[in-house]
């Protein structure tokens, strides 16, 4: 008999005999915060994310060229901004250890939690995500869900290899409960509201 | 500076700002980051239980070295009381708290109780999605397993993200004896392995440790400078040692949180990234994976994700919740199912819902034995409140001792996420190996005289009574004497005039 048969037959000849039957799950969405983007702004500063407020002179990507102004690599997945590290020829992806800054788009964010679900189709190379010191995450404000039951719905978790939710940059307290960020992944992670070019065929 | 609430050790509170990070003027405290800077003075650190193969576990002489370790007993009570305070924050953010522990429970009952199902709708999906599943029926079996995927590979060092299911497999020690280099992650399980030393808390492996330990480590190990204890210095010391090893390993590992039966998904939390570096950095991806750890589709998902981190460390959810369904382009999965011991827990009548954990760690973080005596002192894989009621599972002489090692307050049952009775099966372990004659002489003789008065109610009442006038009249040595292991550390409280018996019956007796 094959380890799998042998767990499966112990597992049945072990199955308690009790009625369990499987619980309804709400939506637990009844009362949601006045203004999702709020929220989530707030959430996110609370896990240590940076929310770049688009700026006064209309320039919605000045924070953006502000912040990867000195950076010597700049890897981007966006139209939006160009870098100078093409992930469509890299070899393998430890070549993006010497990455300063990655720019990719969110699937969508979680008020609730504050948090951006990023996925191999916008990531390309999923590495990139850990490997480069510093993230941005271009947040379209019209993809917020409210909580994570409302986030679950999404077909990302059906389609996608692999999808991940950031909440913040990287972060340990591993010794003392002293704060760090960039315990091993990025150092910061900052979040820039920006609508989804036309076209975009996420959209 | 005033003491905030709620600090056990006020003497603890540290003025350090500089070493705080804030954000719209708050200081941040997420992920198991403290709410208020604590500071210690150094100490030499105390050790783990004294192991001797299949002997039992002598939990309470670890904890006396611990509780003599002043700075460390005190830095450990009160970052776990932070964590159990941060934990009722968030649960009182939240409306459905109570209605969530609830359906967690429930969804965990249900998937149990049709095990056998949901890991044959989770094999087949996560197949179909490219991803190779192994089976393994005990540790031995999960590590030859893991031993030989990694040699068809031609692998020679692997990272990996903290697992207690690795912890459990012995997996390190295995992988060291076959000549395969192990590269833990996290930091605070990297803390412990280059240490030497087990993980004394499965969210918060180092816990117990100060920050001068930490450098004395790291000084040895990794070459930082043994006189330079800051903190942000000896994790960014780390960071960088661990980078160069991150990006040469041939194979990554992990664990999982959750597994996802309709999509053959499973579900990976960390603050530190590392997880998904270990993942998504080498070709080869292996995941160990408890057989528990199934649920049946992705809306119950969200009901565990939002009690995690929540319930572990007072967190609204983990910096990293990463969903892998398939391996990326060019990369190579694994699973290895495992059931070591599982499938026979769930036929124990009376402890099979103990297989509804998320380790995530509330029941440590409340219970005050645990709090002062550290991790080490259980000498086992699981500490605290649910490795007492697992721990046996796995060798009921060895940690035949563990059970007692409790006061039953029930506080661990009270915050645990997914509605375990864990003080209930405490002490139905007790009863369980006193009947096999797992216990000591002494114990299972003093355990015999309390039966017997505790089958008659009158004699019960008359020695009560007797023992609080005794209480109340006995000389010092008499009561805090060294068979009262109690008495060593606390007082014992003072003695009513009355018992409530007597006071019921001057009082009520007369009613109907």
């Amino acid at each position: 008999m094959s380890s799998r048969d042998e767990i499966l037959a112990s597992v049945r000849r072990n199955l308690p005999r009790e009625d369990r039957p499987l619980p309804v799950v709400p939506l637990f969405d009844d009362a949601p915060p006045a203004s999702l983007l709020a929220a989530f702004k707030d959430n996110l500063h609370r896990m240590g994310g940076v929310f770049l407020d688009p700026p006064a002179s209309g320039d919605t990507l000045a924070p953006v060229r502000a912040k990867i102004a000195d950076a010597k690599i700049v890897c981007s997945t966006v139209p939006e901004i160009a870098g100078n590290r093409d992930l469509a020829t890299l070899g393998k992806p430890q070549d993006l250890a010497d990455v300063d800054f990655a720019i990719v788009r969110a699937s969508f964010a979680v008020a609730e939690t504050g948090s951006v679900l990023l996925s191999d189709a916008e990531l390309h190379v999923n590495a990139v995500a850990y490997l480069a010191q510093h993230l941005i995450v271009l947040l379209d404000p019209a993809d917020i869900v409210v909580n994570l039951h409302h986030a679950y719905q999404r077909s990302e978790f059906r389609d996608r290899h692999y999808a991940s939710f950031h909440t913040g940059p990287s972060a340990t307290a591993d010794i003392e409960g002293v704060l760090i960020h960039g315990a091993q992944g990025v150092r910061s992670l900052s979040v820039l509201p920006i609508a989804r070019a036309t076209g975009d065929p996420a959209h | 500076m005033s003491t905030p609430p709620g600090m056990l050790h006020p003497e603890l509170l540290a003025d350090d700002e500089a070493n705080s990070i804030h954000r719209d003027g708050r200081r941040l405290d997420h992920a198991e980051a403290a709410s208020k800077p604590l500071r210690s003075r150094p100490e030499a650190q105390p050790r783990g239980a004294k192991v001797h193969g299949n002997r039992p576990i002598d939990q309470a002489e670890a904890a006396v070295r611990f509780i003599a370790a002043p700075e460390h007993e005190k830095m450990h009570d009160e970052r776990l009381w932070d964590l159990r305070q941060k934990r009722d924050r968030e649960m009182h953010g939240i409306a459905e708290w109570e209605e969530l522990r609830t359906l967690a429970s429930a969804i965990k009952e249900h998937t149990l109780t049709h095990l056998d199902q949901y890991l044959e709708q989770f094999e087949a999906n996560a197949k179909s999605n490219g991803i190779n599943v192994h089976w393994a029926r005990d540790a031995a079996e999960h590590n030859q397993i893991v031993h030989g995927i990694i040699t068809d590979h031609g692998a020679k060092s692997l990272i990996k993200s903290k697992s207690m299911l690795t912890e459990e497999c012995g997996f390190r020690h295995y992988m060291a004896s076959v000549g395969i280099e192990v590269i833990e992650t996290d930091l605070g399980e990297r803390i412990q392995q280059l240490d030497n030393e087990d993980p004394s808390h499965v969210v918060v492996p180092a816990v117990h440790k100060l920050r001068t330990d930490v450098a004395e480590v790291f000084a040895k190990t990794i070459g930082t400078d043994p006189a330079n204890s800051d903190v942000h210095y000896l994790a960014e010391a780390q960071r960088e040692a661990t980078r160069p090893l991150i990006l040469a390993a041939d194979a990554g590992m992990t664990g999982c949180n959750f597994a996802v039966a309709e999509t053959g998904s499973f579900v990976v939390c960390t603050n530190e990234g590392n997880a998904d570096l270990s993942a998504n950095v080498p070709k080869l991806h292996i995941a160990s994976i408890g057989i528990e750890k199934i649920i049946p589709r992705f809306e119950h998902l969200a009901v565990f994700v939002r009690l995690l981190s929540r319930s572990a460390l007072g967190s609204p959810v983990t910096q990293y919740t990463s969903h892998f369904r398939g391996p990326r382009a060019g990369g190579e999965m694994h699973i290895v199912l495992v059931d070591n011991g599982r499938s026979e827990r769930l036929g124990m009548a009376e402890f099979w819902t103990s297989l509804k954990c998320i380790r995530c760690g509330a029941c440590m973080n409340t219970c005050p034995v645990y709090r002062r005596s550290g991790g080490l002192s259980y000498g086992a894989t699981y500490s605290g409140p649910i490795g007492l009621i697992i721990d046996p599972t796995f060798n009921q002489r060895k940690y035949s001792n563990l059970p007692f090692a409790s006061t039953l307050n029930g506080s661990c049952s009270n915050v645990c996420p997914v509605k375990i009775n864990i003080h209930e099966q405490i002490y139905a372990w007790r009863r369980v190996l006193v009947e096999r004659h797992e216990t000591p002489l002494a114990k299972r003789v003093e355990m015999k005289a309390a039966g017997e008065l505790l089958s008659r109610p009158a004699a019960y009442r008359a020695a009560i009574a007797a023992a609080d006038v005794a209480l109340a009249h006995l000389p010092r040595f008499v009561i805090y004497n060294g068979l009262n292991a109690w008495g060593r550390h606390r007082e014992v409280p003072h003695a009513p005039k009355q018992t409530f018996h007597s006071w019921y019956q001057a009082n009520r007796g007369g009613e109907k």
